[in-house]
C-alpha cells in the first residue's frame, strides 16, 4: 500500500492515530489546547466505527475509559491540565486494576486555570503517579507531528503490553501546529493475554475487576507485583534520541518542544567549536536513565531546559548520580526559549572559555 | 418432595457479610433472581460501588468491576458503549448516587444511557459509620449531625428517583421498598421491569430501593422496618414515578 501523507493539526493527528491503532472508544470533556482531539473524532468515529461520549467531567469521562478497558477494547481520552488532575483518581484506579487505555495530556501551563501556552508544567504529576497511591504509568513525550502519530500507536501497544494506563505528554504549542505526516499503517496489533476481561460470564467463571484489598496481606502481595512489573518496564522501555553525543563534553537534557529546539542549538553550538549534545528522553517514565551511563565519563556538565520550575532536572541528577554538574534552564507560563538563549545560557553557566565558544 | 424454595443462581455461596438485619441482602438477593429469571446471568456485568452496596460483587455471580466512590454509572456507561449488548447495572447506595456520584447520575439519564442503576437507600452513610447523607432526613440525627440534620445549615432530603425522573433519557423510574412481603412483591416487579427496560434497549432506567441500616440507626431490626415505614415512605414519593409510553407497551 502507498504510504500516504497528509497535513493535519497536531491534536488531529493523534486522533487520526488513535483509529488507525484500533482504537473502538474515545470518552473526553473539551479543554484547550486539547479539543481538536475530541472534535476530531466526534466527526471521524461515525464514519469509520467507533463511540464516543462527551463527558459531563473528565472525572466521568475517565471512569468511562476506565469500564471500557475492563471489556479488552482500546480506549483513548485526551485533556489538558487542569482536566488532567480531575482524571487522577481514575488513572489511580486504572493503575490499580492494570486497564490498558491511553490518556493524553496536551499540557497547558498552571498552577491553577493558567494559561494556554506550551508548558511542561506536569512532568511531576505524570511521571510521579498524580493520583493516590504508590504506581507508575509510561508516560511518552513526542517532539514533533510524525511522533505525535507513531507515539500515539506506540502508547496502544505499550498499555497492551504491559495492561497498565500510558501517558502521553504533549503541549499546546505541537498540539496547535500544523505538520505533514507519513500515515504509516501498523501490520497487526500485538497479540497479547485477554484472559482477565470482563465481558458476560457466558462459558467461564466469574472475574471481578477491583482495587480493594481487604486484609493487609493482599495490599502488600499486589504492591510487590505492580512493583516487579514497574520494575520490568523500567529495564525494558526506556527510549531515548541522542543527537550529536558521541564526543560530548557538554549534554543538553531536553524533551518533547524544547527537545527540538534543543537541536537547533547543537548545531549552532558545534560552529562555535562547544563539543555539545543533546539527549532528548522520549520515555519520561521510565526515564532513560542507560542513555547517561556511556557518556557520562566524557561529559564536562549539563543543562536541561524544560518549560517548568526544573522537575526533569531531579531525574537527571538522579540517573546520572550527581557525577557531573546539572543545571536548568527555563521559561514558564507558556514561553518558549530561543536556540540562542538556550546557547548563551550554556556559555554563562558552564563559563565556557573563548576558545570553546 | 418438590423444591419451591432456593438460592438463586444469580448469588454465589458467599454468605452475606451485612450486619443482622439489614436489607442490602434481600435487595441482592431480589436482583439476582431477576437476572434468573431472565436468563442474563452470563450476559451481564454489575458495577459495584464504595460503600456497604460495594460487597455486591463478592455475592453474585456475573461478571462484576468495583468502581470508585459515586463512579459506577461512568463506569457503566464505558462498559455499556464498548459492549452494547451486554446487560449492565450498577448497584449503588445513596451517598454514592446522590452525594459524591450526582454527576454521573443526572448525565447517564440526561443521555438516556441505556444501563439500570439500583439505588440503595437508607438515608446514611452505612459503611464509614453513620454520617449524614443528601437523603438523611430532616432532624434525623447523624454522627455528622449530631444534633439532628437542620434544613438551615445542612439542606433538605434529595428524592433522587423524582429528580431523575424529570430527565427525557430516564425512561423507568421507580421507587419501591423491602420492607414487608408486599412491598418485596412490587420491588421485585419493579427491579425486572428495569432490566427490561435495558434488554428492549429503551434508555436509561432506575430503581431507588428503601432499606434500613439498624447498626447507624440505632434500632433494631424489626423497630428499623417500622421507621423505614413511618419515617421514609411519607417523604419520599413511591411507586412507578416514570413510565414512558415504550416502556408500558412491554
Ligand atoms: C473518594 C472517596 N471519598 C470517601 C470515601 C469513604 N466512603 C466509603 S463508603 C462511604 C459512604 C457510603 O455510603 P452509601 O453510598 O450510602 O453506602 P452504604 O454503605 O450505606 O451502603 C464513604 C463516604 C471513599 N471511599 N472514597
Ligand atoms: S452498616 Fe448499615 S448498610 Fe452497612 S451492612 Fe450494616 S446495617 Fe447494612
Amino acid at each position: 500500500m502507498a504510504l500516504e501523507r497528509i497535513l493535519l493539526k497536531g491534536n488531529e493527528i493523534i486522533g487520526e492515530a488513535a483509529i488507525r491503532a484500533g482504537c473502538k472508544l474515545f470518552f473526553g470533556y473539551p479543554i484547550t489546547p486539547s479539543t481538536e482531539v475530541v472534535e476530531y473524532l466526534s466527526a471521524q468515529f461515525p464514519k469509520r466505527g467507533g463511540d464516543l461520549v462527551q463527558a459531563e467531567d473528565e472525572i466521568g469521562a475517565i471512569y468511562m475509559c476506565y469500564g471500557a478497558a475492563c471489556t479488552g477494547n482500546r480506549v483513548m481520552t485526551a485533556s489538558s491540565s487542569p482536566g488532567v488532575s480531575l482524571k487522577q483518581e481514575g488513572i489511580s484506579y486504572a493503575a490499580a486494576v492494570e486497564l490498558p487505555m491511553v490518556i493524553v495530556n496536551v499540557n497547558r501551563c498552571g498552577p491553577g486555570l493558567g494559561g494556554l501556552g506550551p508548558a511542561q508544567s506536569d512532568y511531576f504529576q505524570s511521571t510521579r503517579g498524580g493520583g493516590h497511591g504508590d504506581y507508575r504509568t509510561i508516560v511518552l513525550a513526542p517532539s514533533k507531528a510524525q511522533e505525535l502519530y507513531d507515539f500515539t500507536m506506540d502508547a496502544f501497544d505499550l498499555a497492551d503490553k504491559h495492561r497498565n494506563p500510558v501517558i502521553l505528554h504533549t503541549d499546546g504549542f505541537l498540539g496547535q501546529t500544523m505538520e505533514p505526516v507519513w500515515l504509516k499503517e501498523r501490520p497487526e496489533m500485538p497479540q497479547v493475554d485477554r484472559s482477565w476481561v470482563v465481558d458476560g460470564a457466558k462459558g467461564r467463571e466469574k472475574r471481578v475487576l477491583a482495587s480493594y484489598s481487604l486484609t493487609n496481606e493482599i495490599g502488600e502481595a499486589n504492591n510487590l507485583r505492580w512493583e516487579a512489573k514497574y520494575k520490568h518496564i523500567e529495564e525494558t522501555e526506556q527510549r531515548w534520541e541522542e543527537f550529536h553525543t558521541e564526543d560530548a563534553e557538554y549534554l543538553l537534557v531536553s524533551y518533547g518542544t524544547t527537545g527540538r529546539i534543543c537541536k537547533s542549538t547543537v548545531l549552532n553550538a558545534r560552529k562555535r567549536g562547544i563539543k555539545l549534545g543533546l539527549i532528548r528522553p522520549i520515555t519520561l517514565w521510565p526515564f532513560p536513565k542507560k542513555a547517561f551511563e556511556p557518556l557520562i565519563d566524557n561529559v564536562k556538565g549539563m543543562l536541561t531546559v524544560e518549560l517548568n520550575t526544573g522537575q526533569m532536572i531531579e531525574d537527571v541528577k538522579l540517573a546520572t548520580e550527581c557525577k557531573k554538574p546539572v543545571h536548568l534552564f527555563r521559561r514558564q507560563g507558556g514561553m518558549l526559549p530561543t536556540e540562542h538563549e538556550i546557547l548563551e545560557n550554556l556559555i554563562s553557566t558552564f563559563n565556557l572559555t573563548n576558545e570553546e565558544a | 418432595m418438590q423444591k419451591i424454595f432456593g438460592r438463586s443462581a444469580g448469588l454465589t455461596d458467599v454468605p452475606f457479610s451485612f450486619c443482622p438485619g439489614c436489607t442490602h441482602g434481600t435487595i441482592m438477593r431480589l436482583i439476582a433472581e431477576v437476572l434468573e429469571e431472565l436468563e442474563i446471568i452470563d450476559n451481564t456485568i454489575g458495577i459495584s460501588p464504595v460503600g456497604c452496596a460495594g460487597f455486591s460483587q463478592d455475592f453474585f455471580t456475573n461478571d462484576f468491576i468495583g468502581a470508585a466512590h459515586g463512579r459506577a454509572q461512568a463506569v457503566g456507561i464505558g462498559v455499556k458503549r464498548s459492549l452494547p449488548d451486554r446487560m449492565v447495572f450498577t448497584y449503588q447506595g445513596d451517598g454514592d448516587i446522590a452525594a459524591i456520584g450526582t454527576q454521573h447520575a443526572i448525565h447517564a439519564a440526561a443521555r438516556g444511557e441505556n444501563i439500570t442503576s439500583i439505588m440503595v437507600n437508607n438515608a446514611i452513610f452505612g459503611m464509614t459509620g453513620g454520617q449524614m447523607a443528601p437523603t438523611t432526613l430532616e432532624g434525623m440525627k447523624t454522627s455528622t449531625s449530631p444534633y439532628g440534620k437542620n434544613t438551615v445549615t445542612d439542606g433538605f432530603p434529595i428524592d433522587m428517583p423524582k429528580l431523575l425522573s424529570n430527565l427525557p433519557g430516564a425512561v423507568y423510574v421507580a421507587a419501591v421498598s423491602v420492607d414487608s412481603p408486599k412491598e418485596i412483591v412490587k420491588a421485585k416487579k419493579a427491579i425486572k421491569k428495569a432490566f427490561q427496560v435495558q434488554i428492549a434497549g429503551l434508555g436509561f432506567s432506575l430503581v431507588s430501593v428503601l432499606s434500613t441500616c439498624p447498626t447507624n440507626w440505632g434500632l433494631s431490626p424489626v423497630d428499623s422496618l417500622q421507621w423505614l415505614r413511618d419515617n421514609m415512605m411519607p417523604v419520599y414519593e413511591m411507586g412507578e414515578l416514570k413510565v414512558t409510553e415504550e416502556v408500558a407497551k412491554l
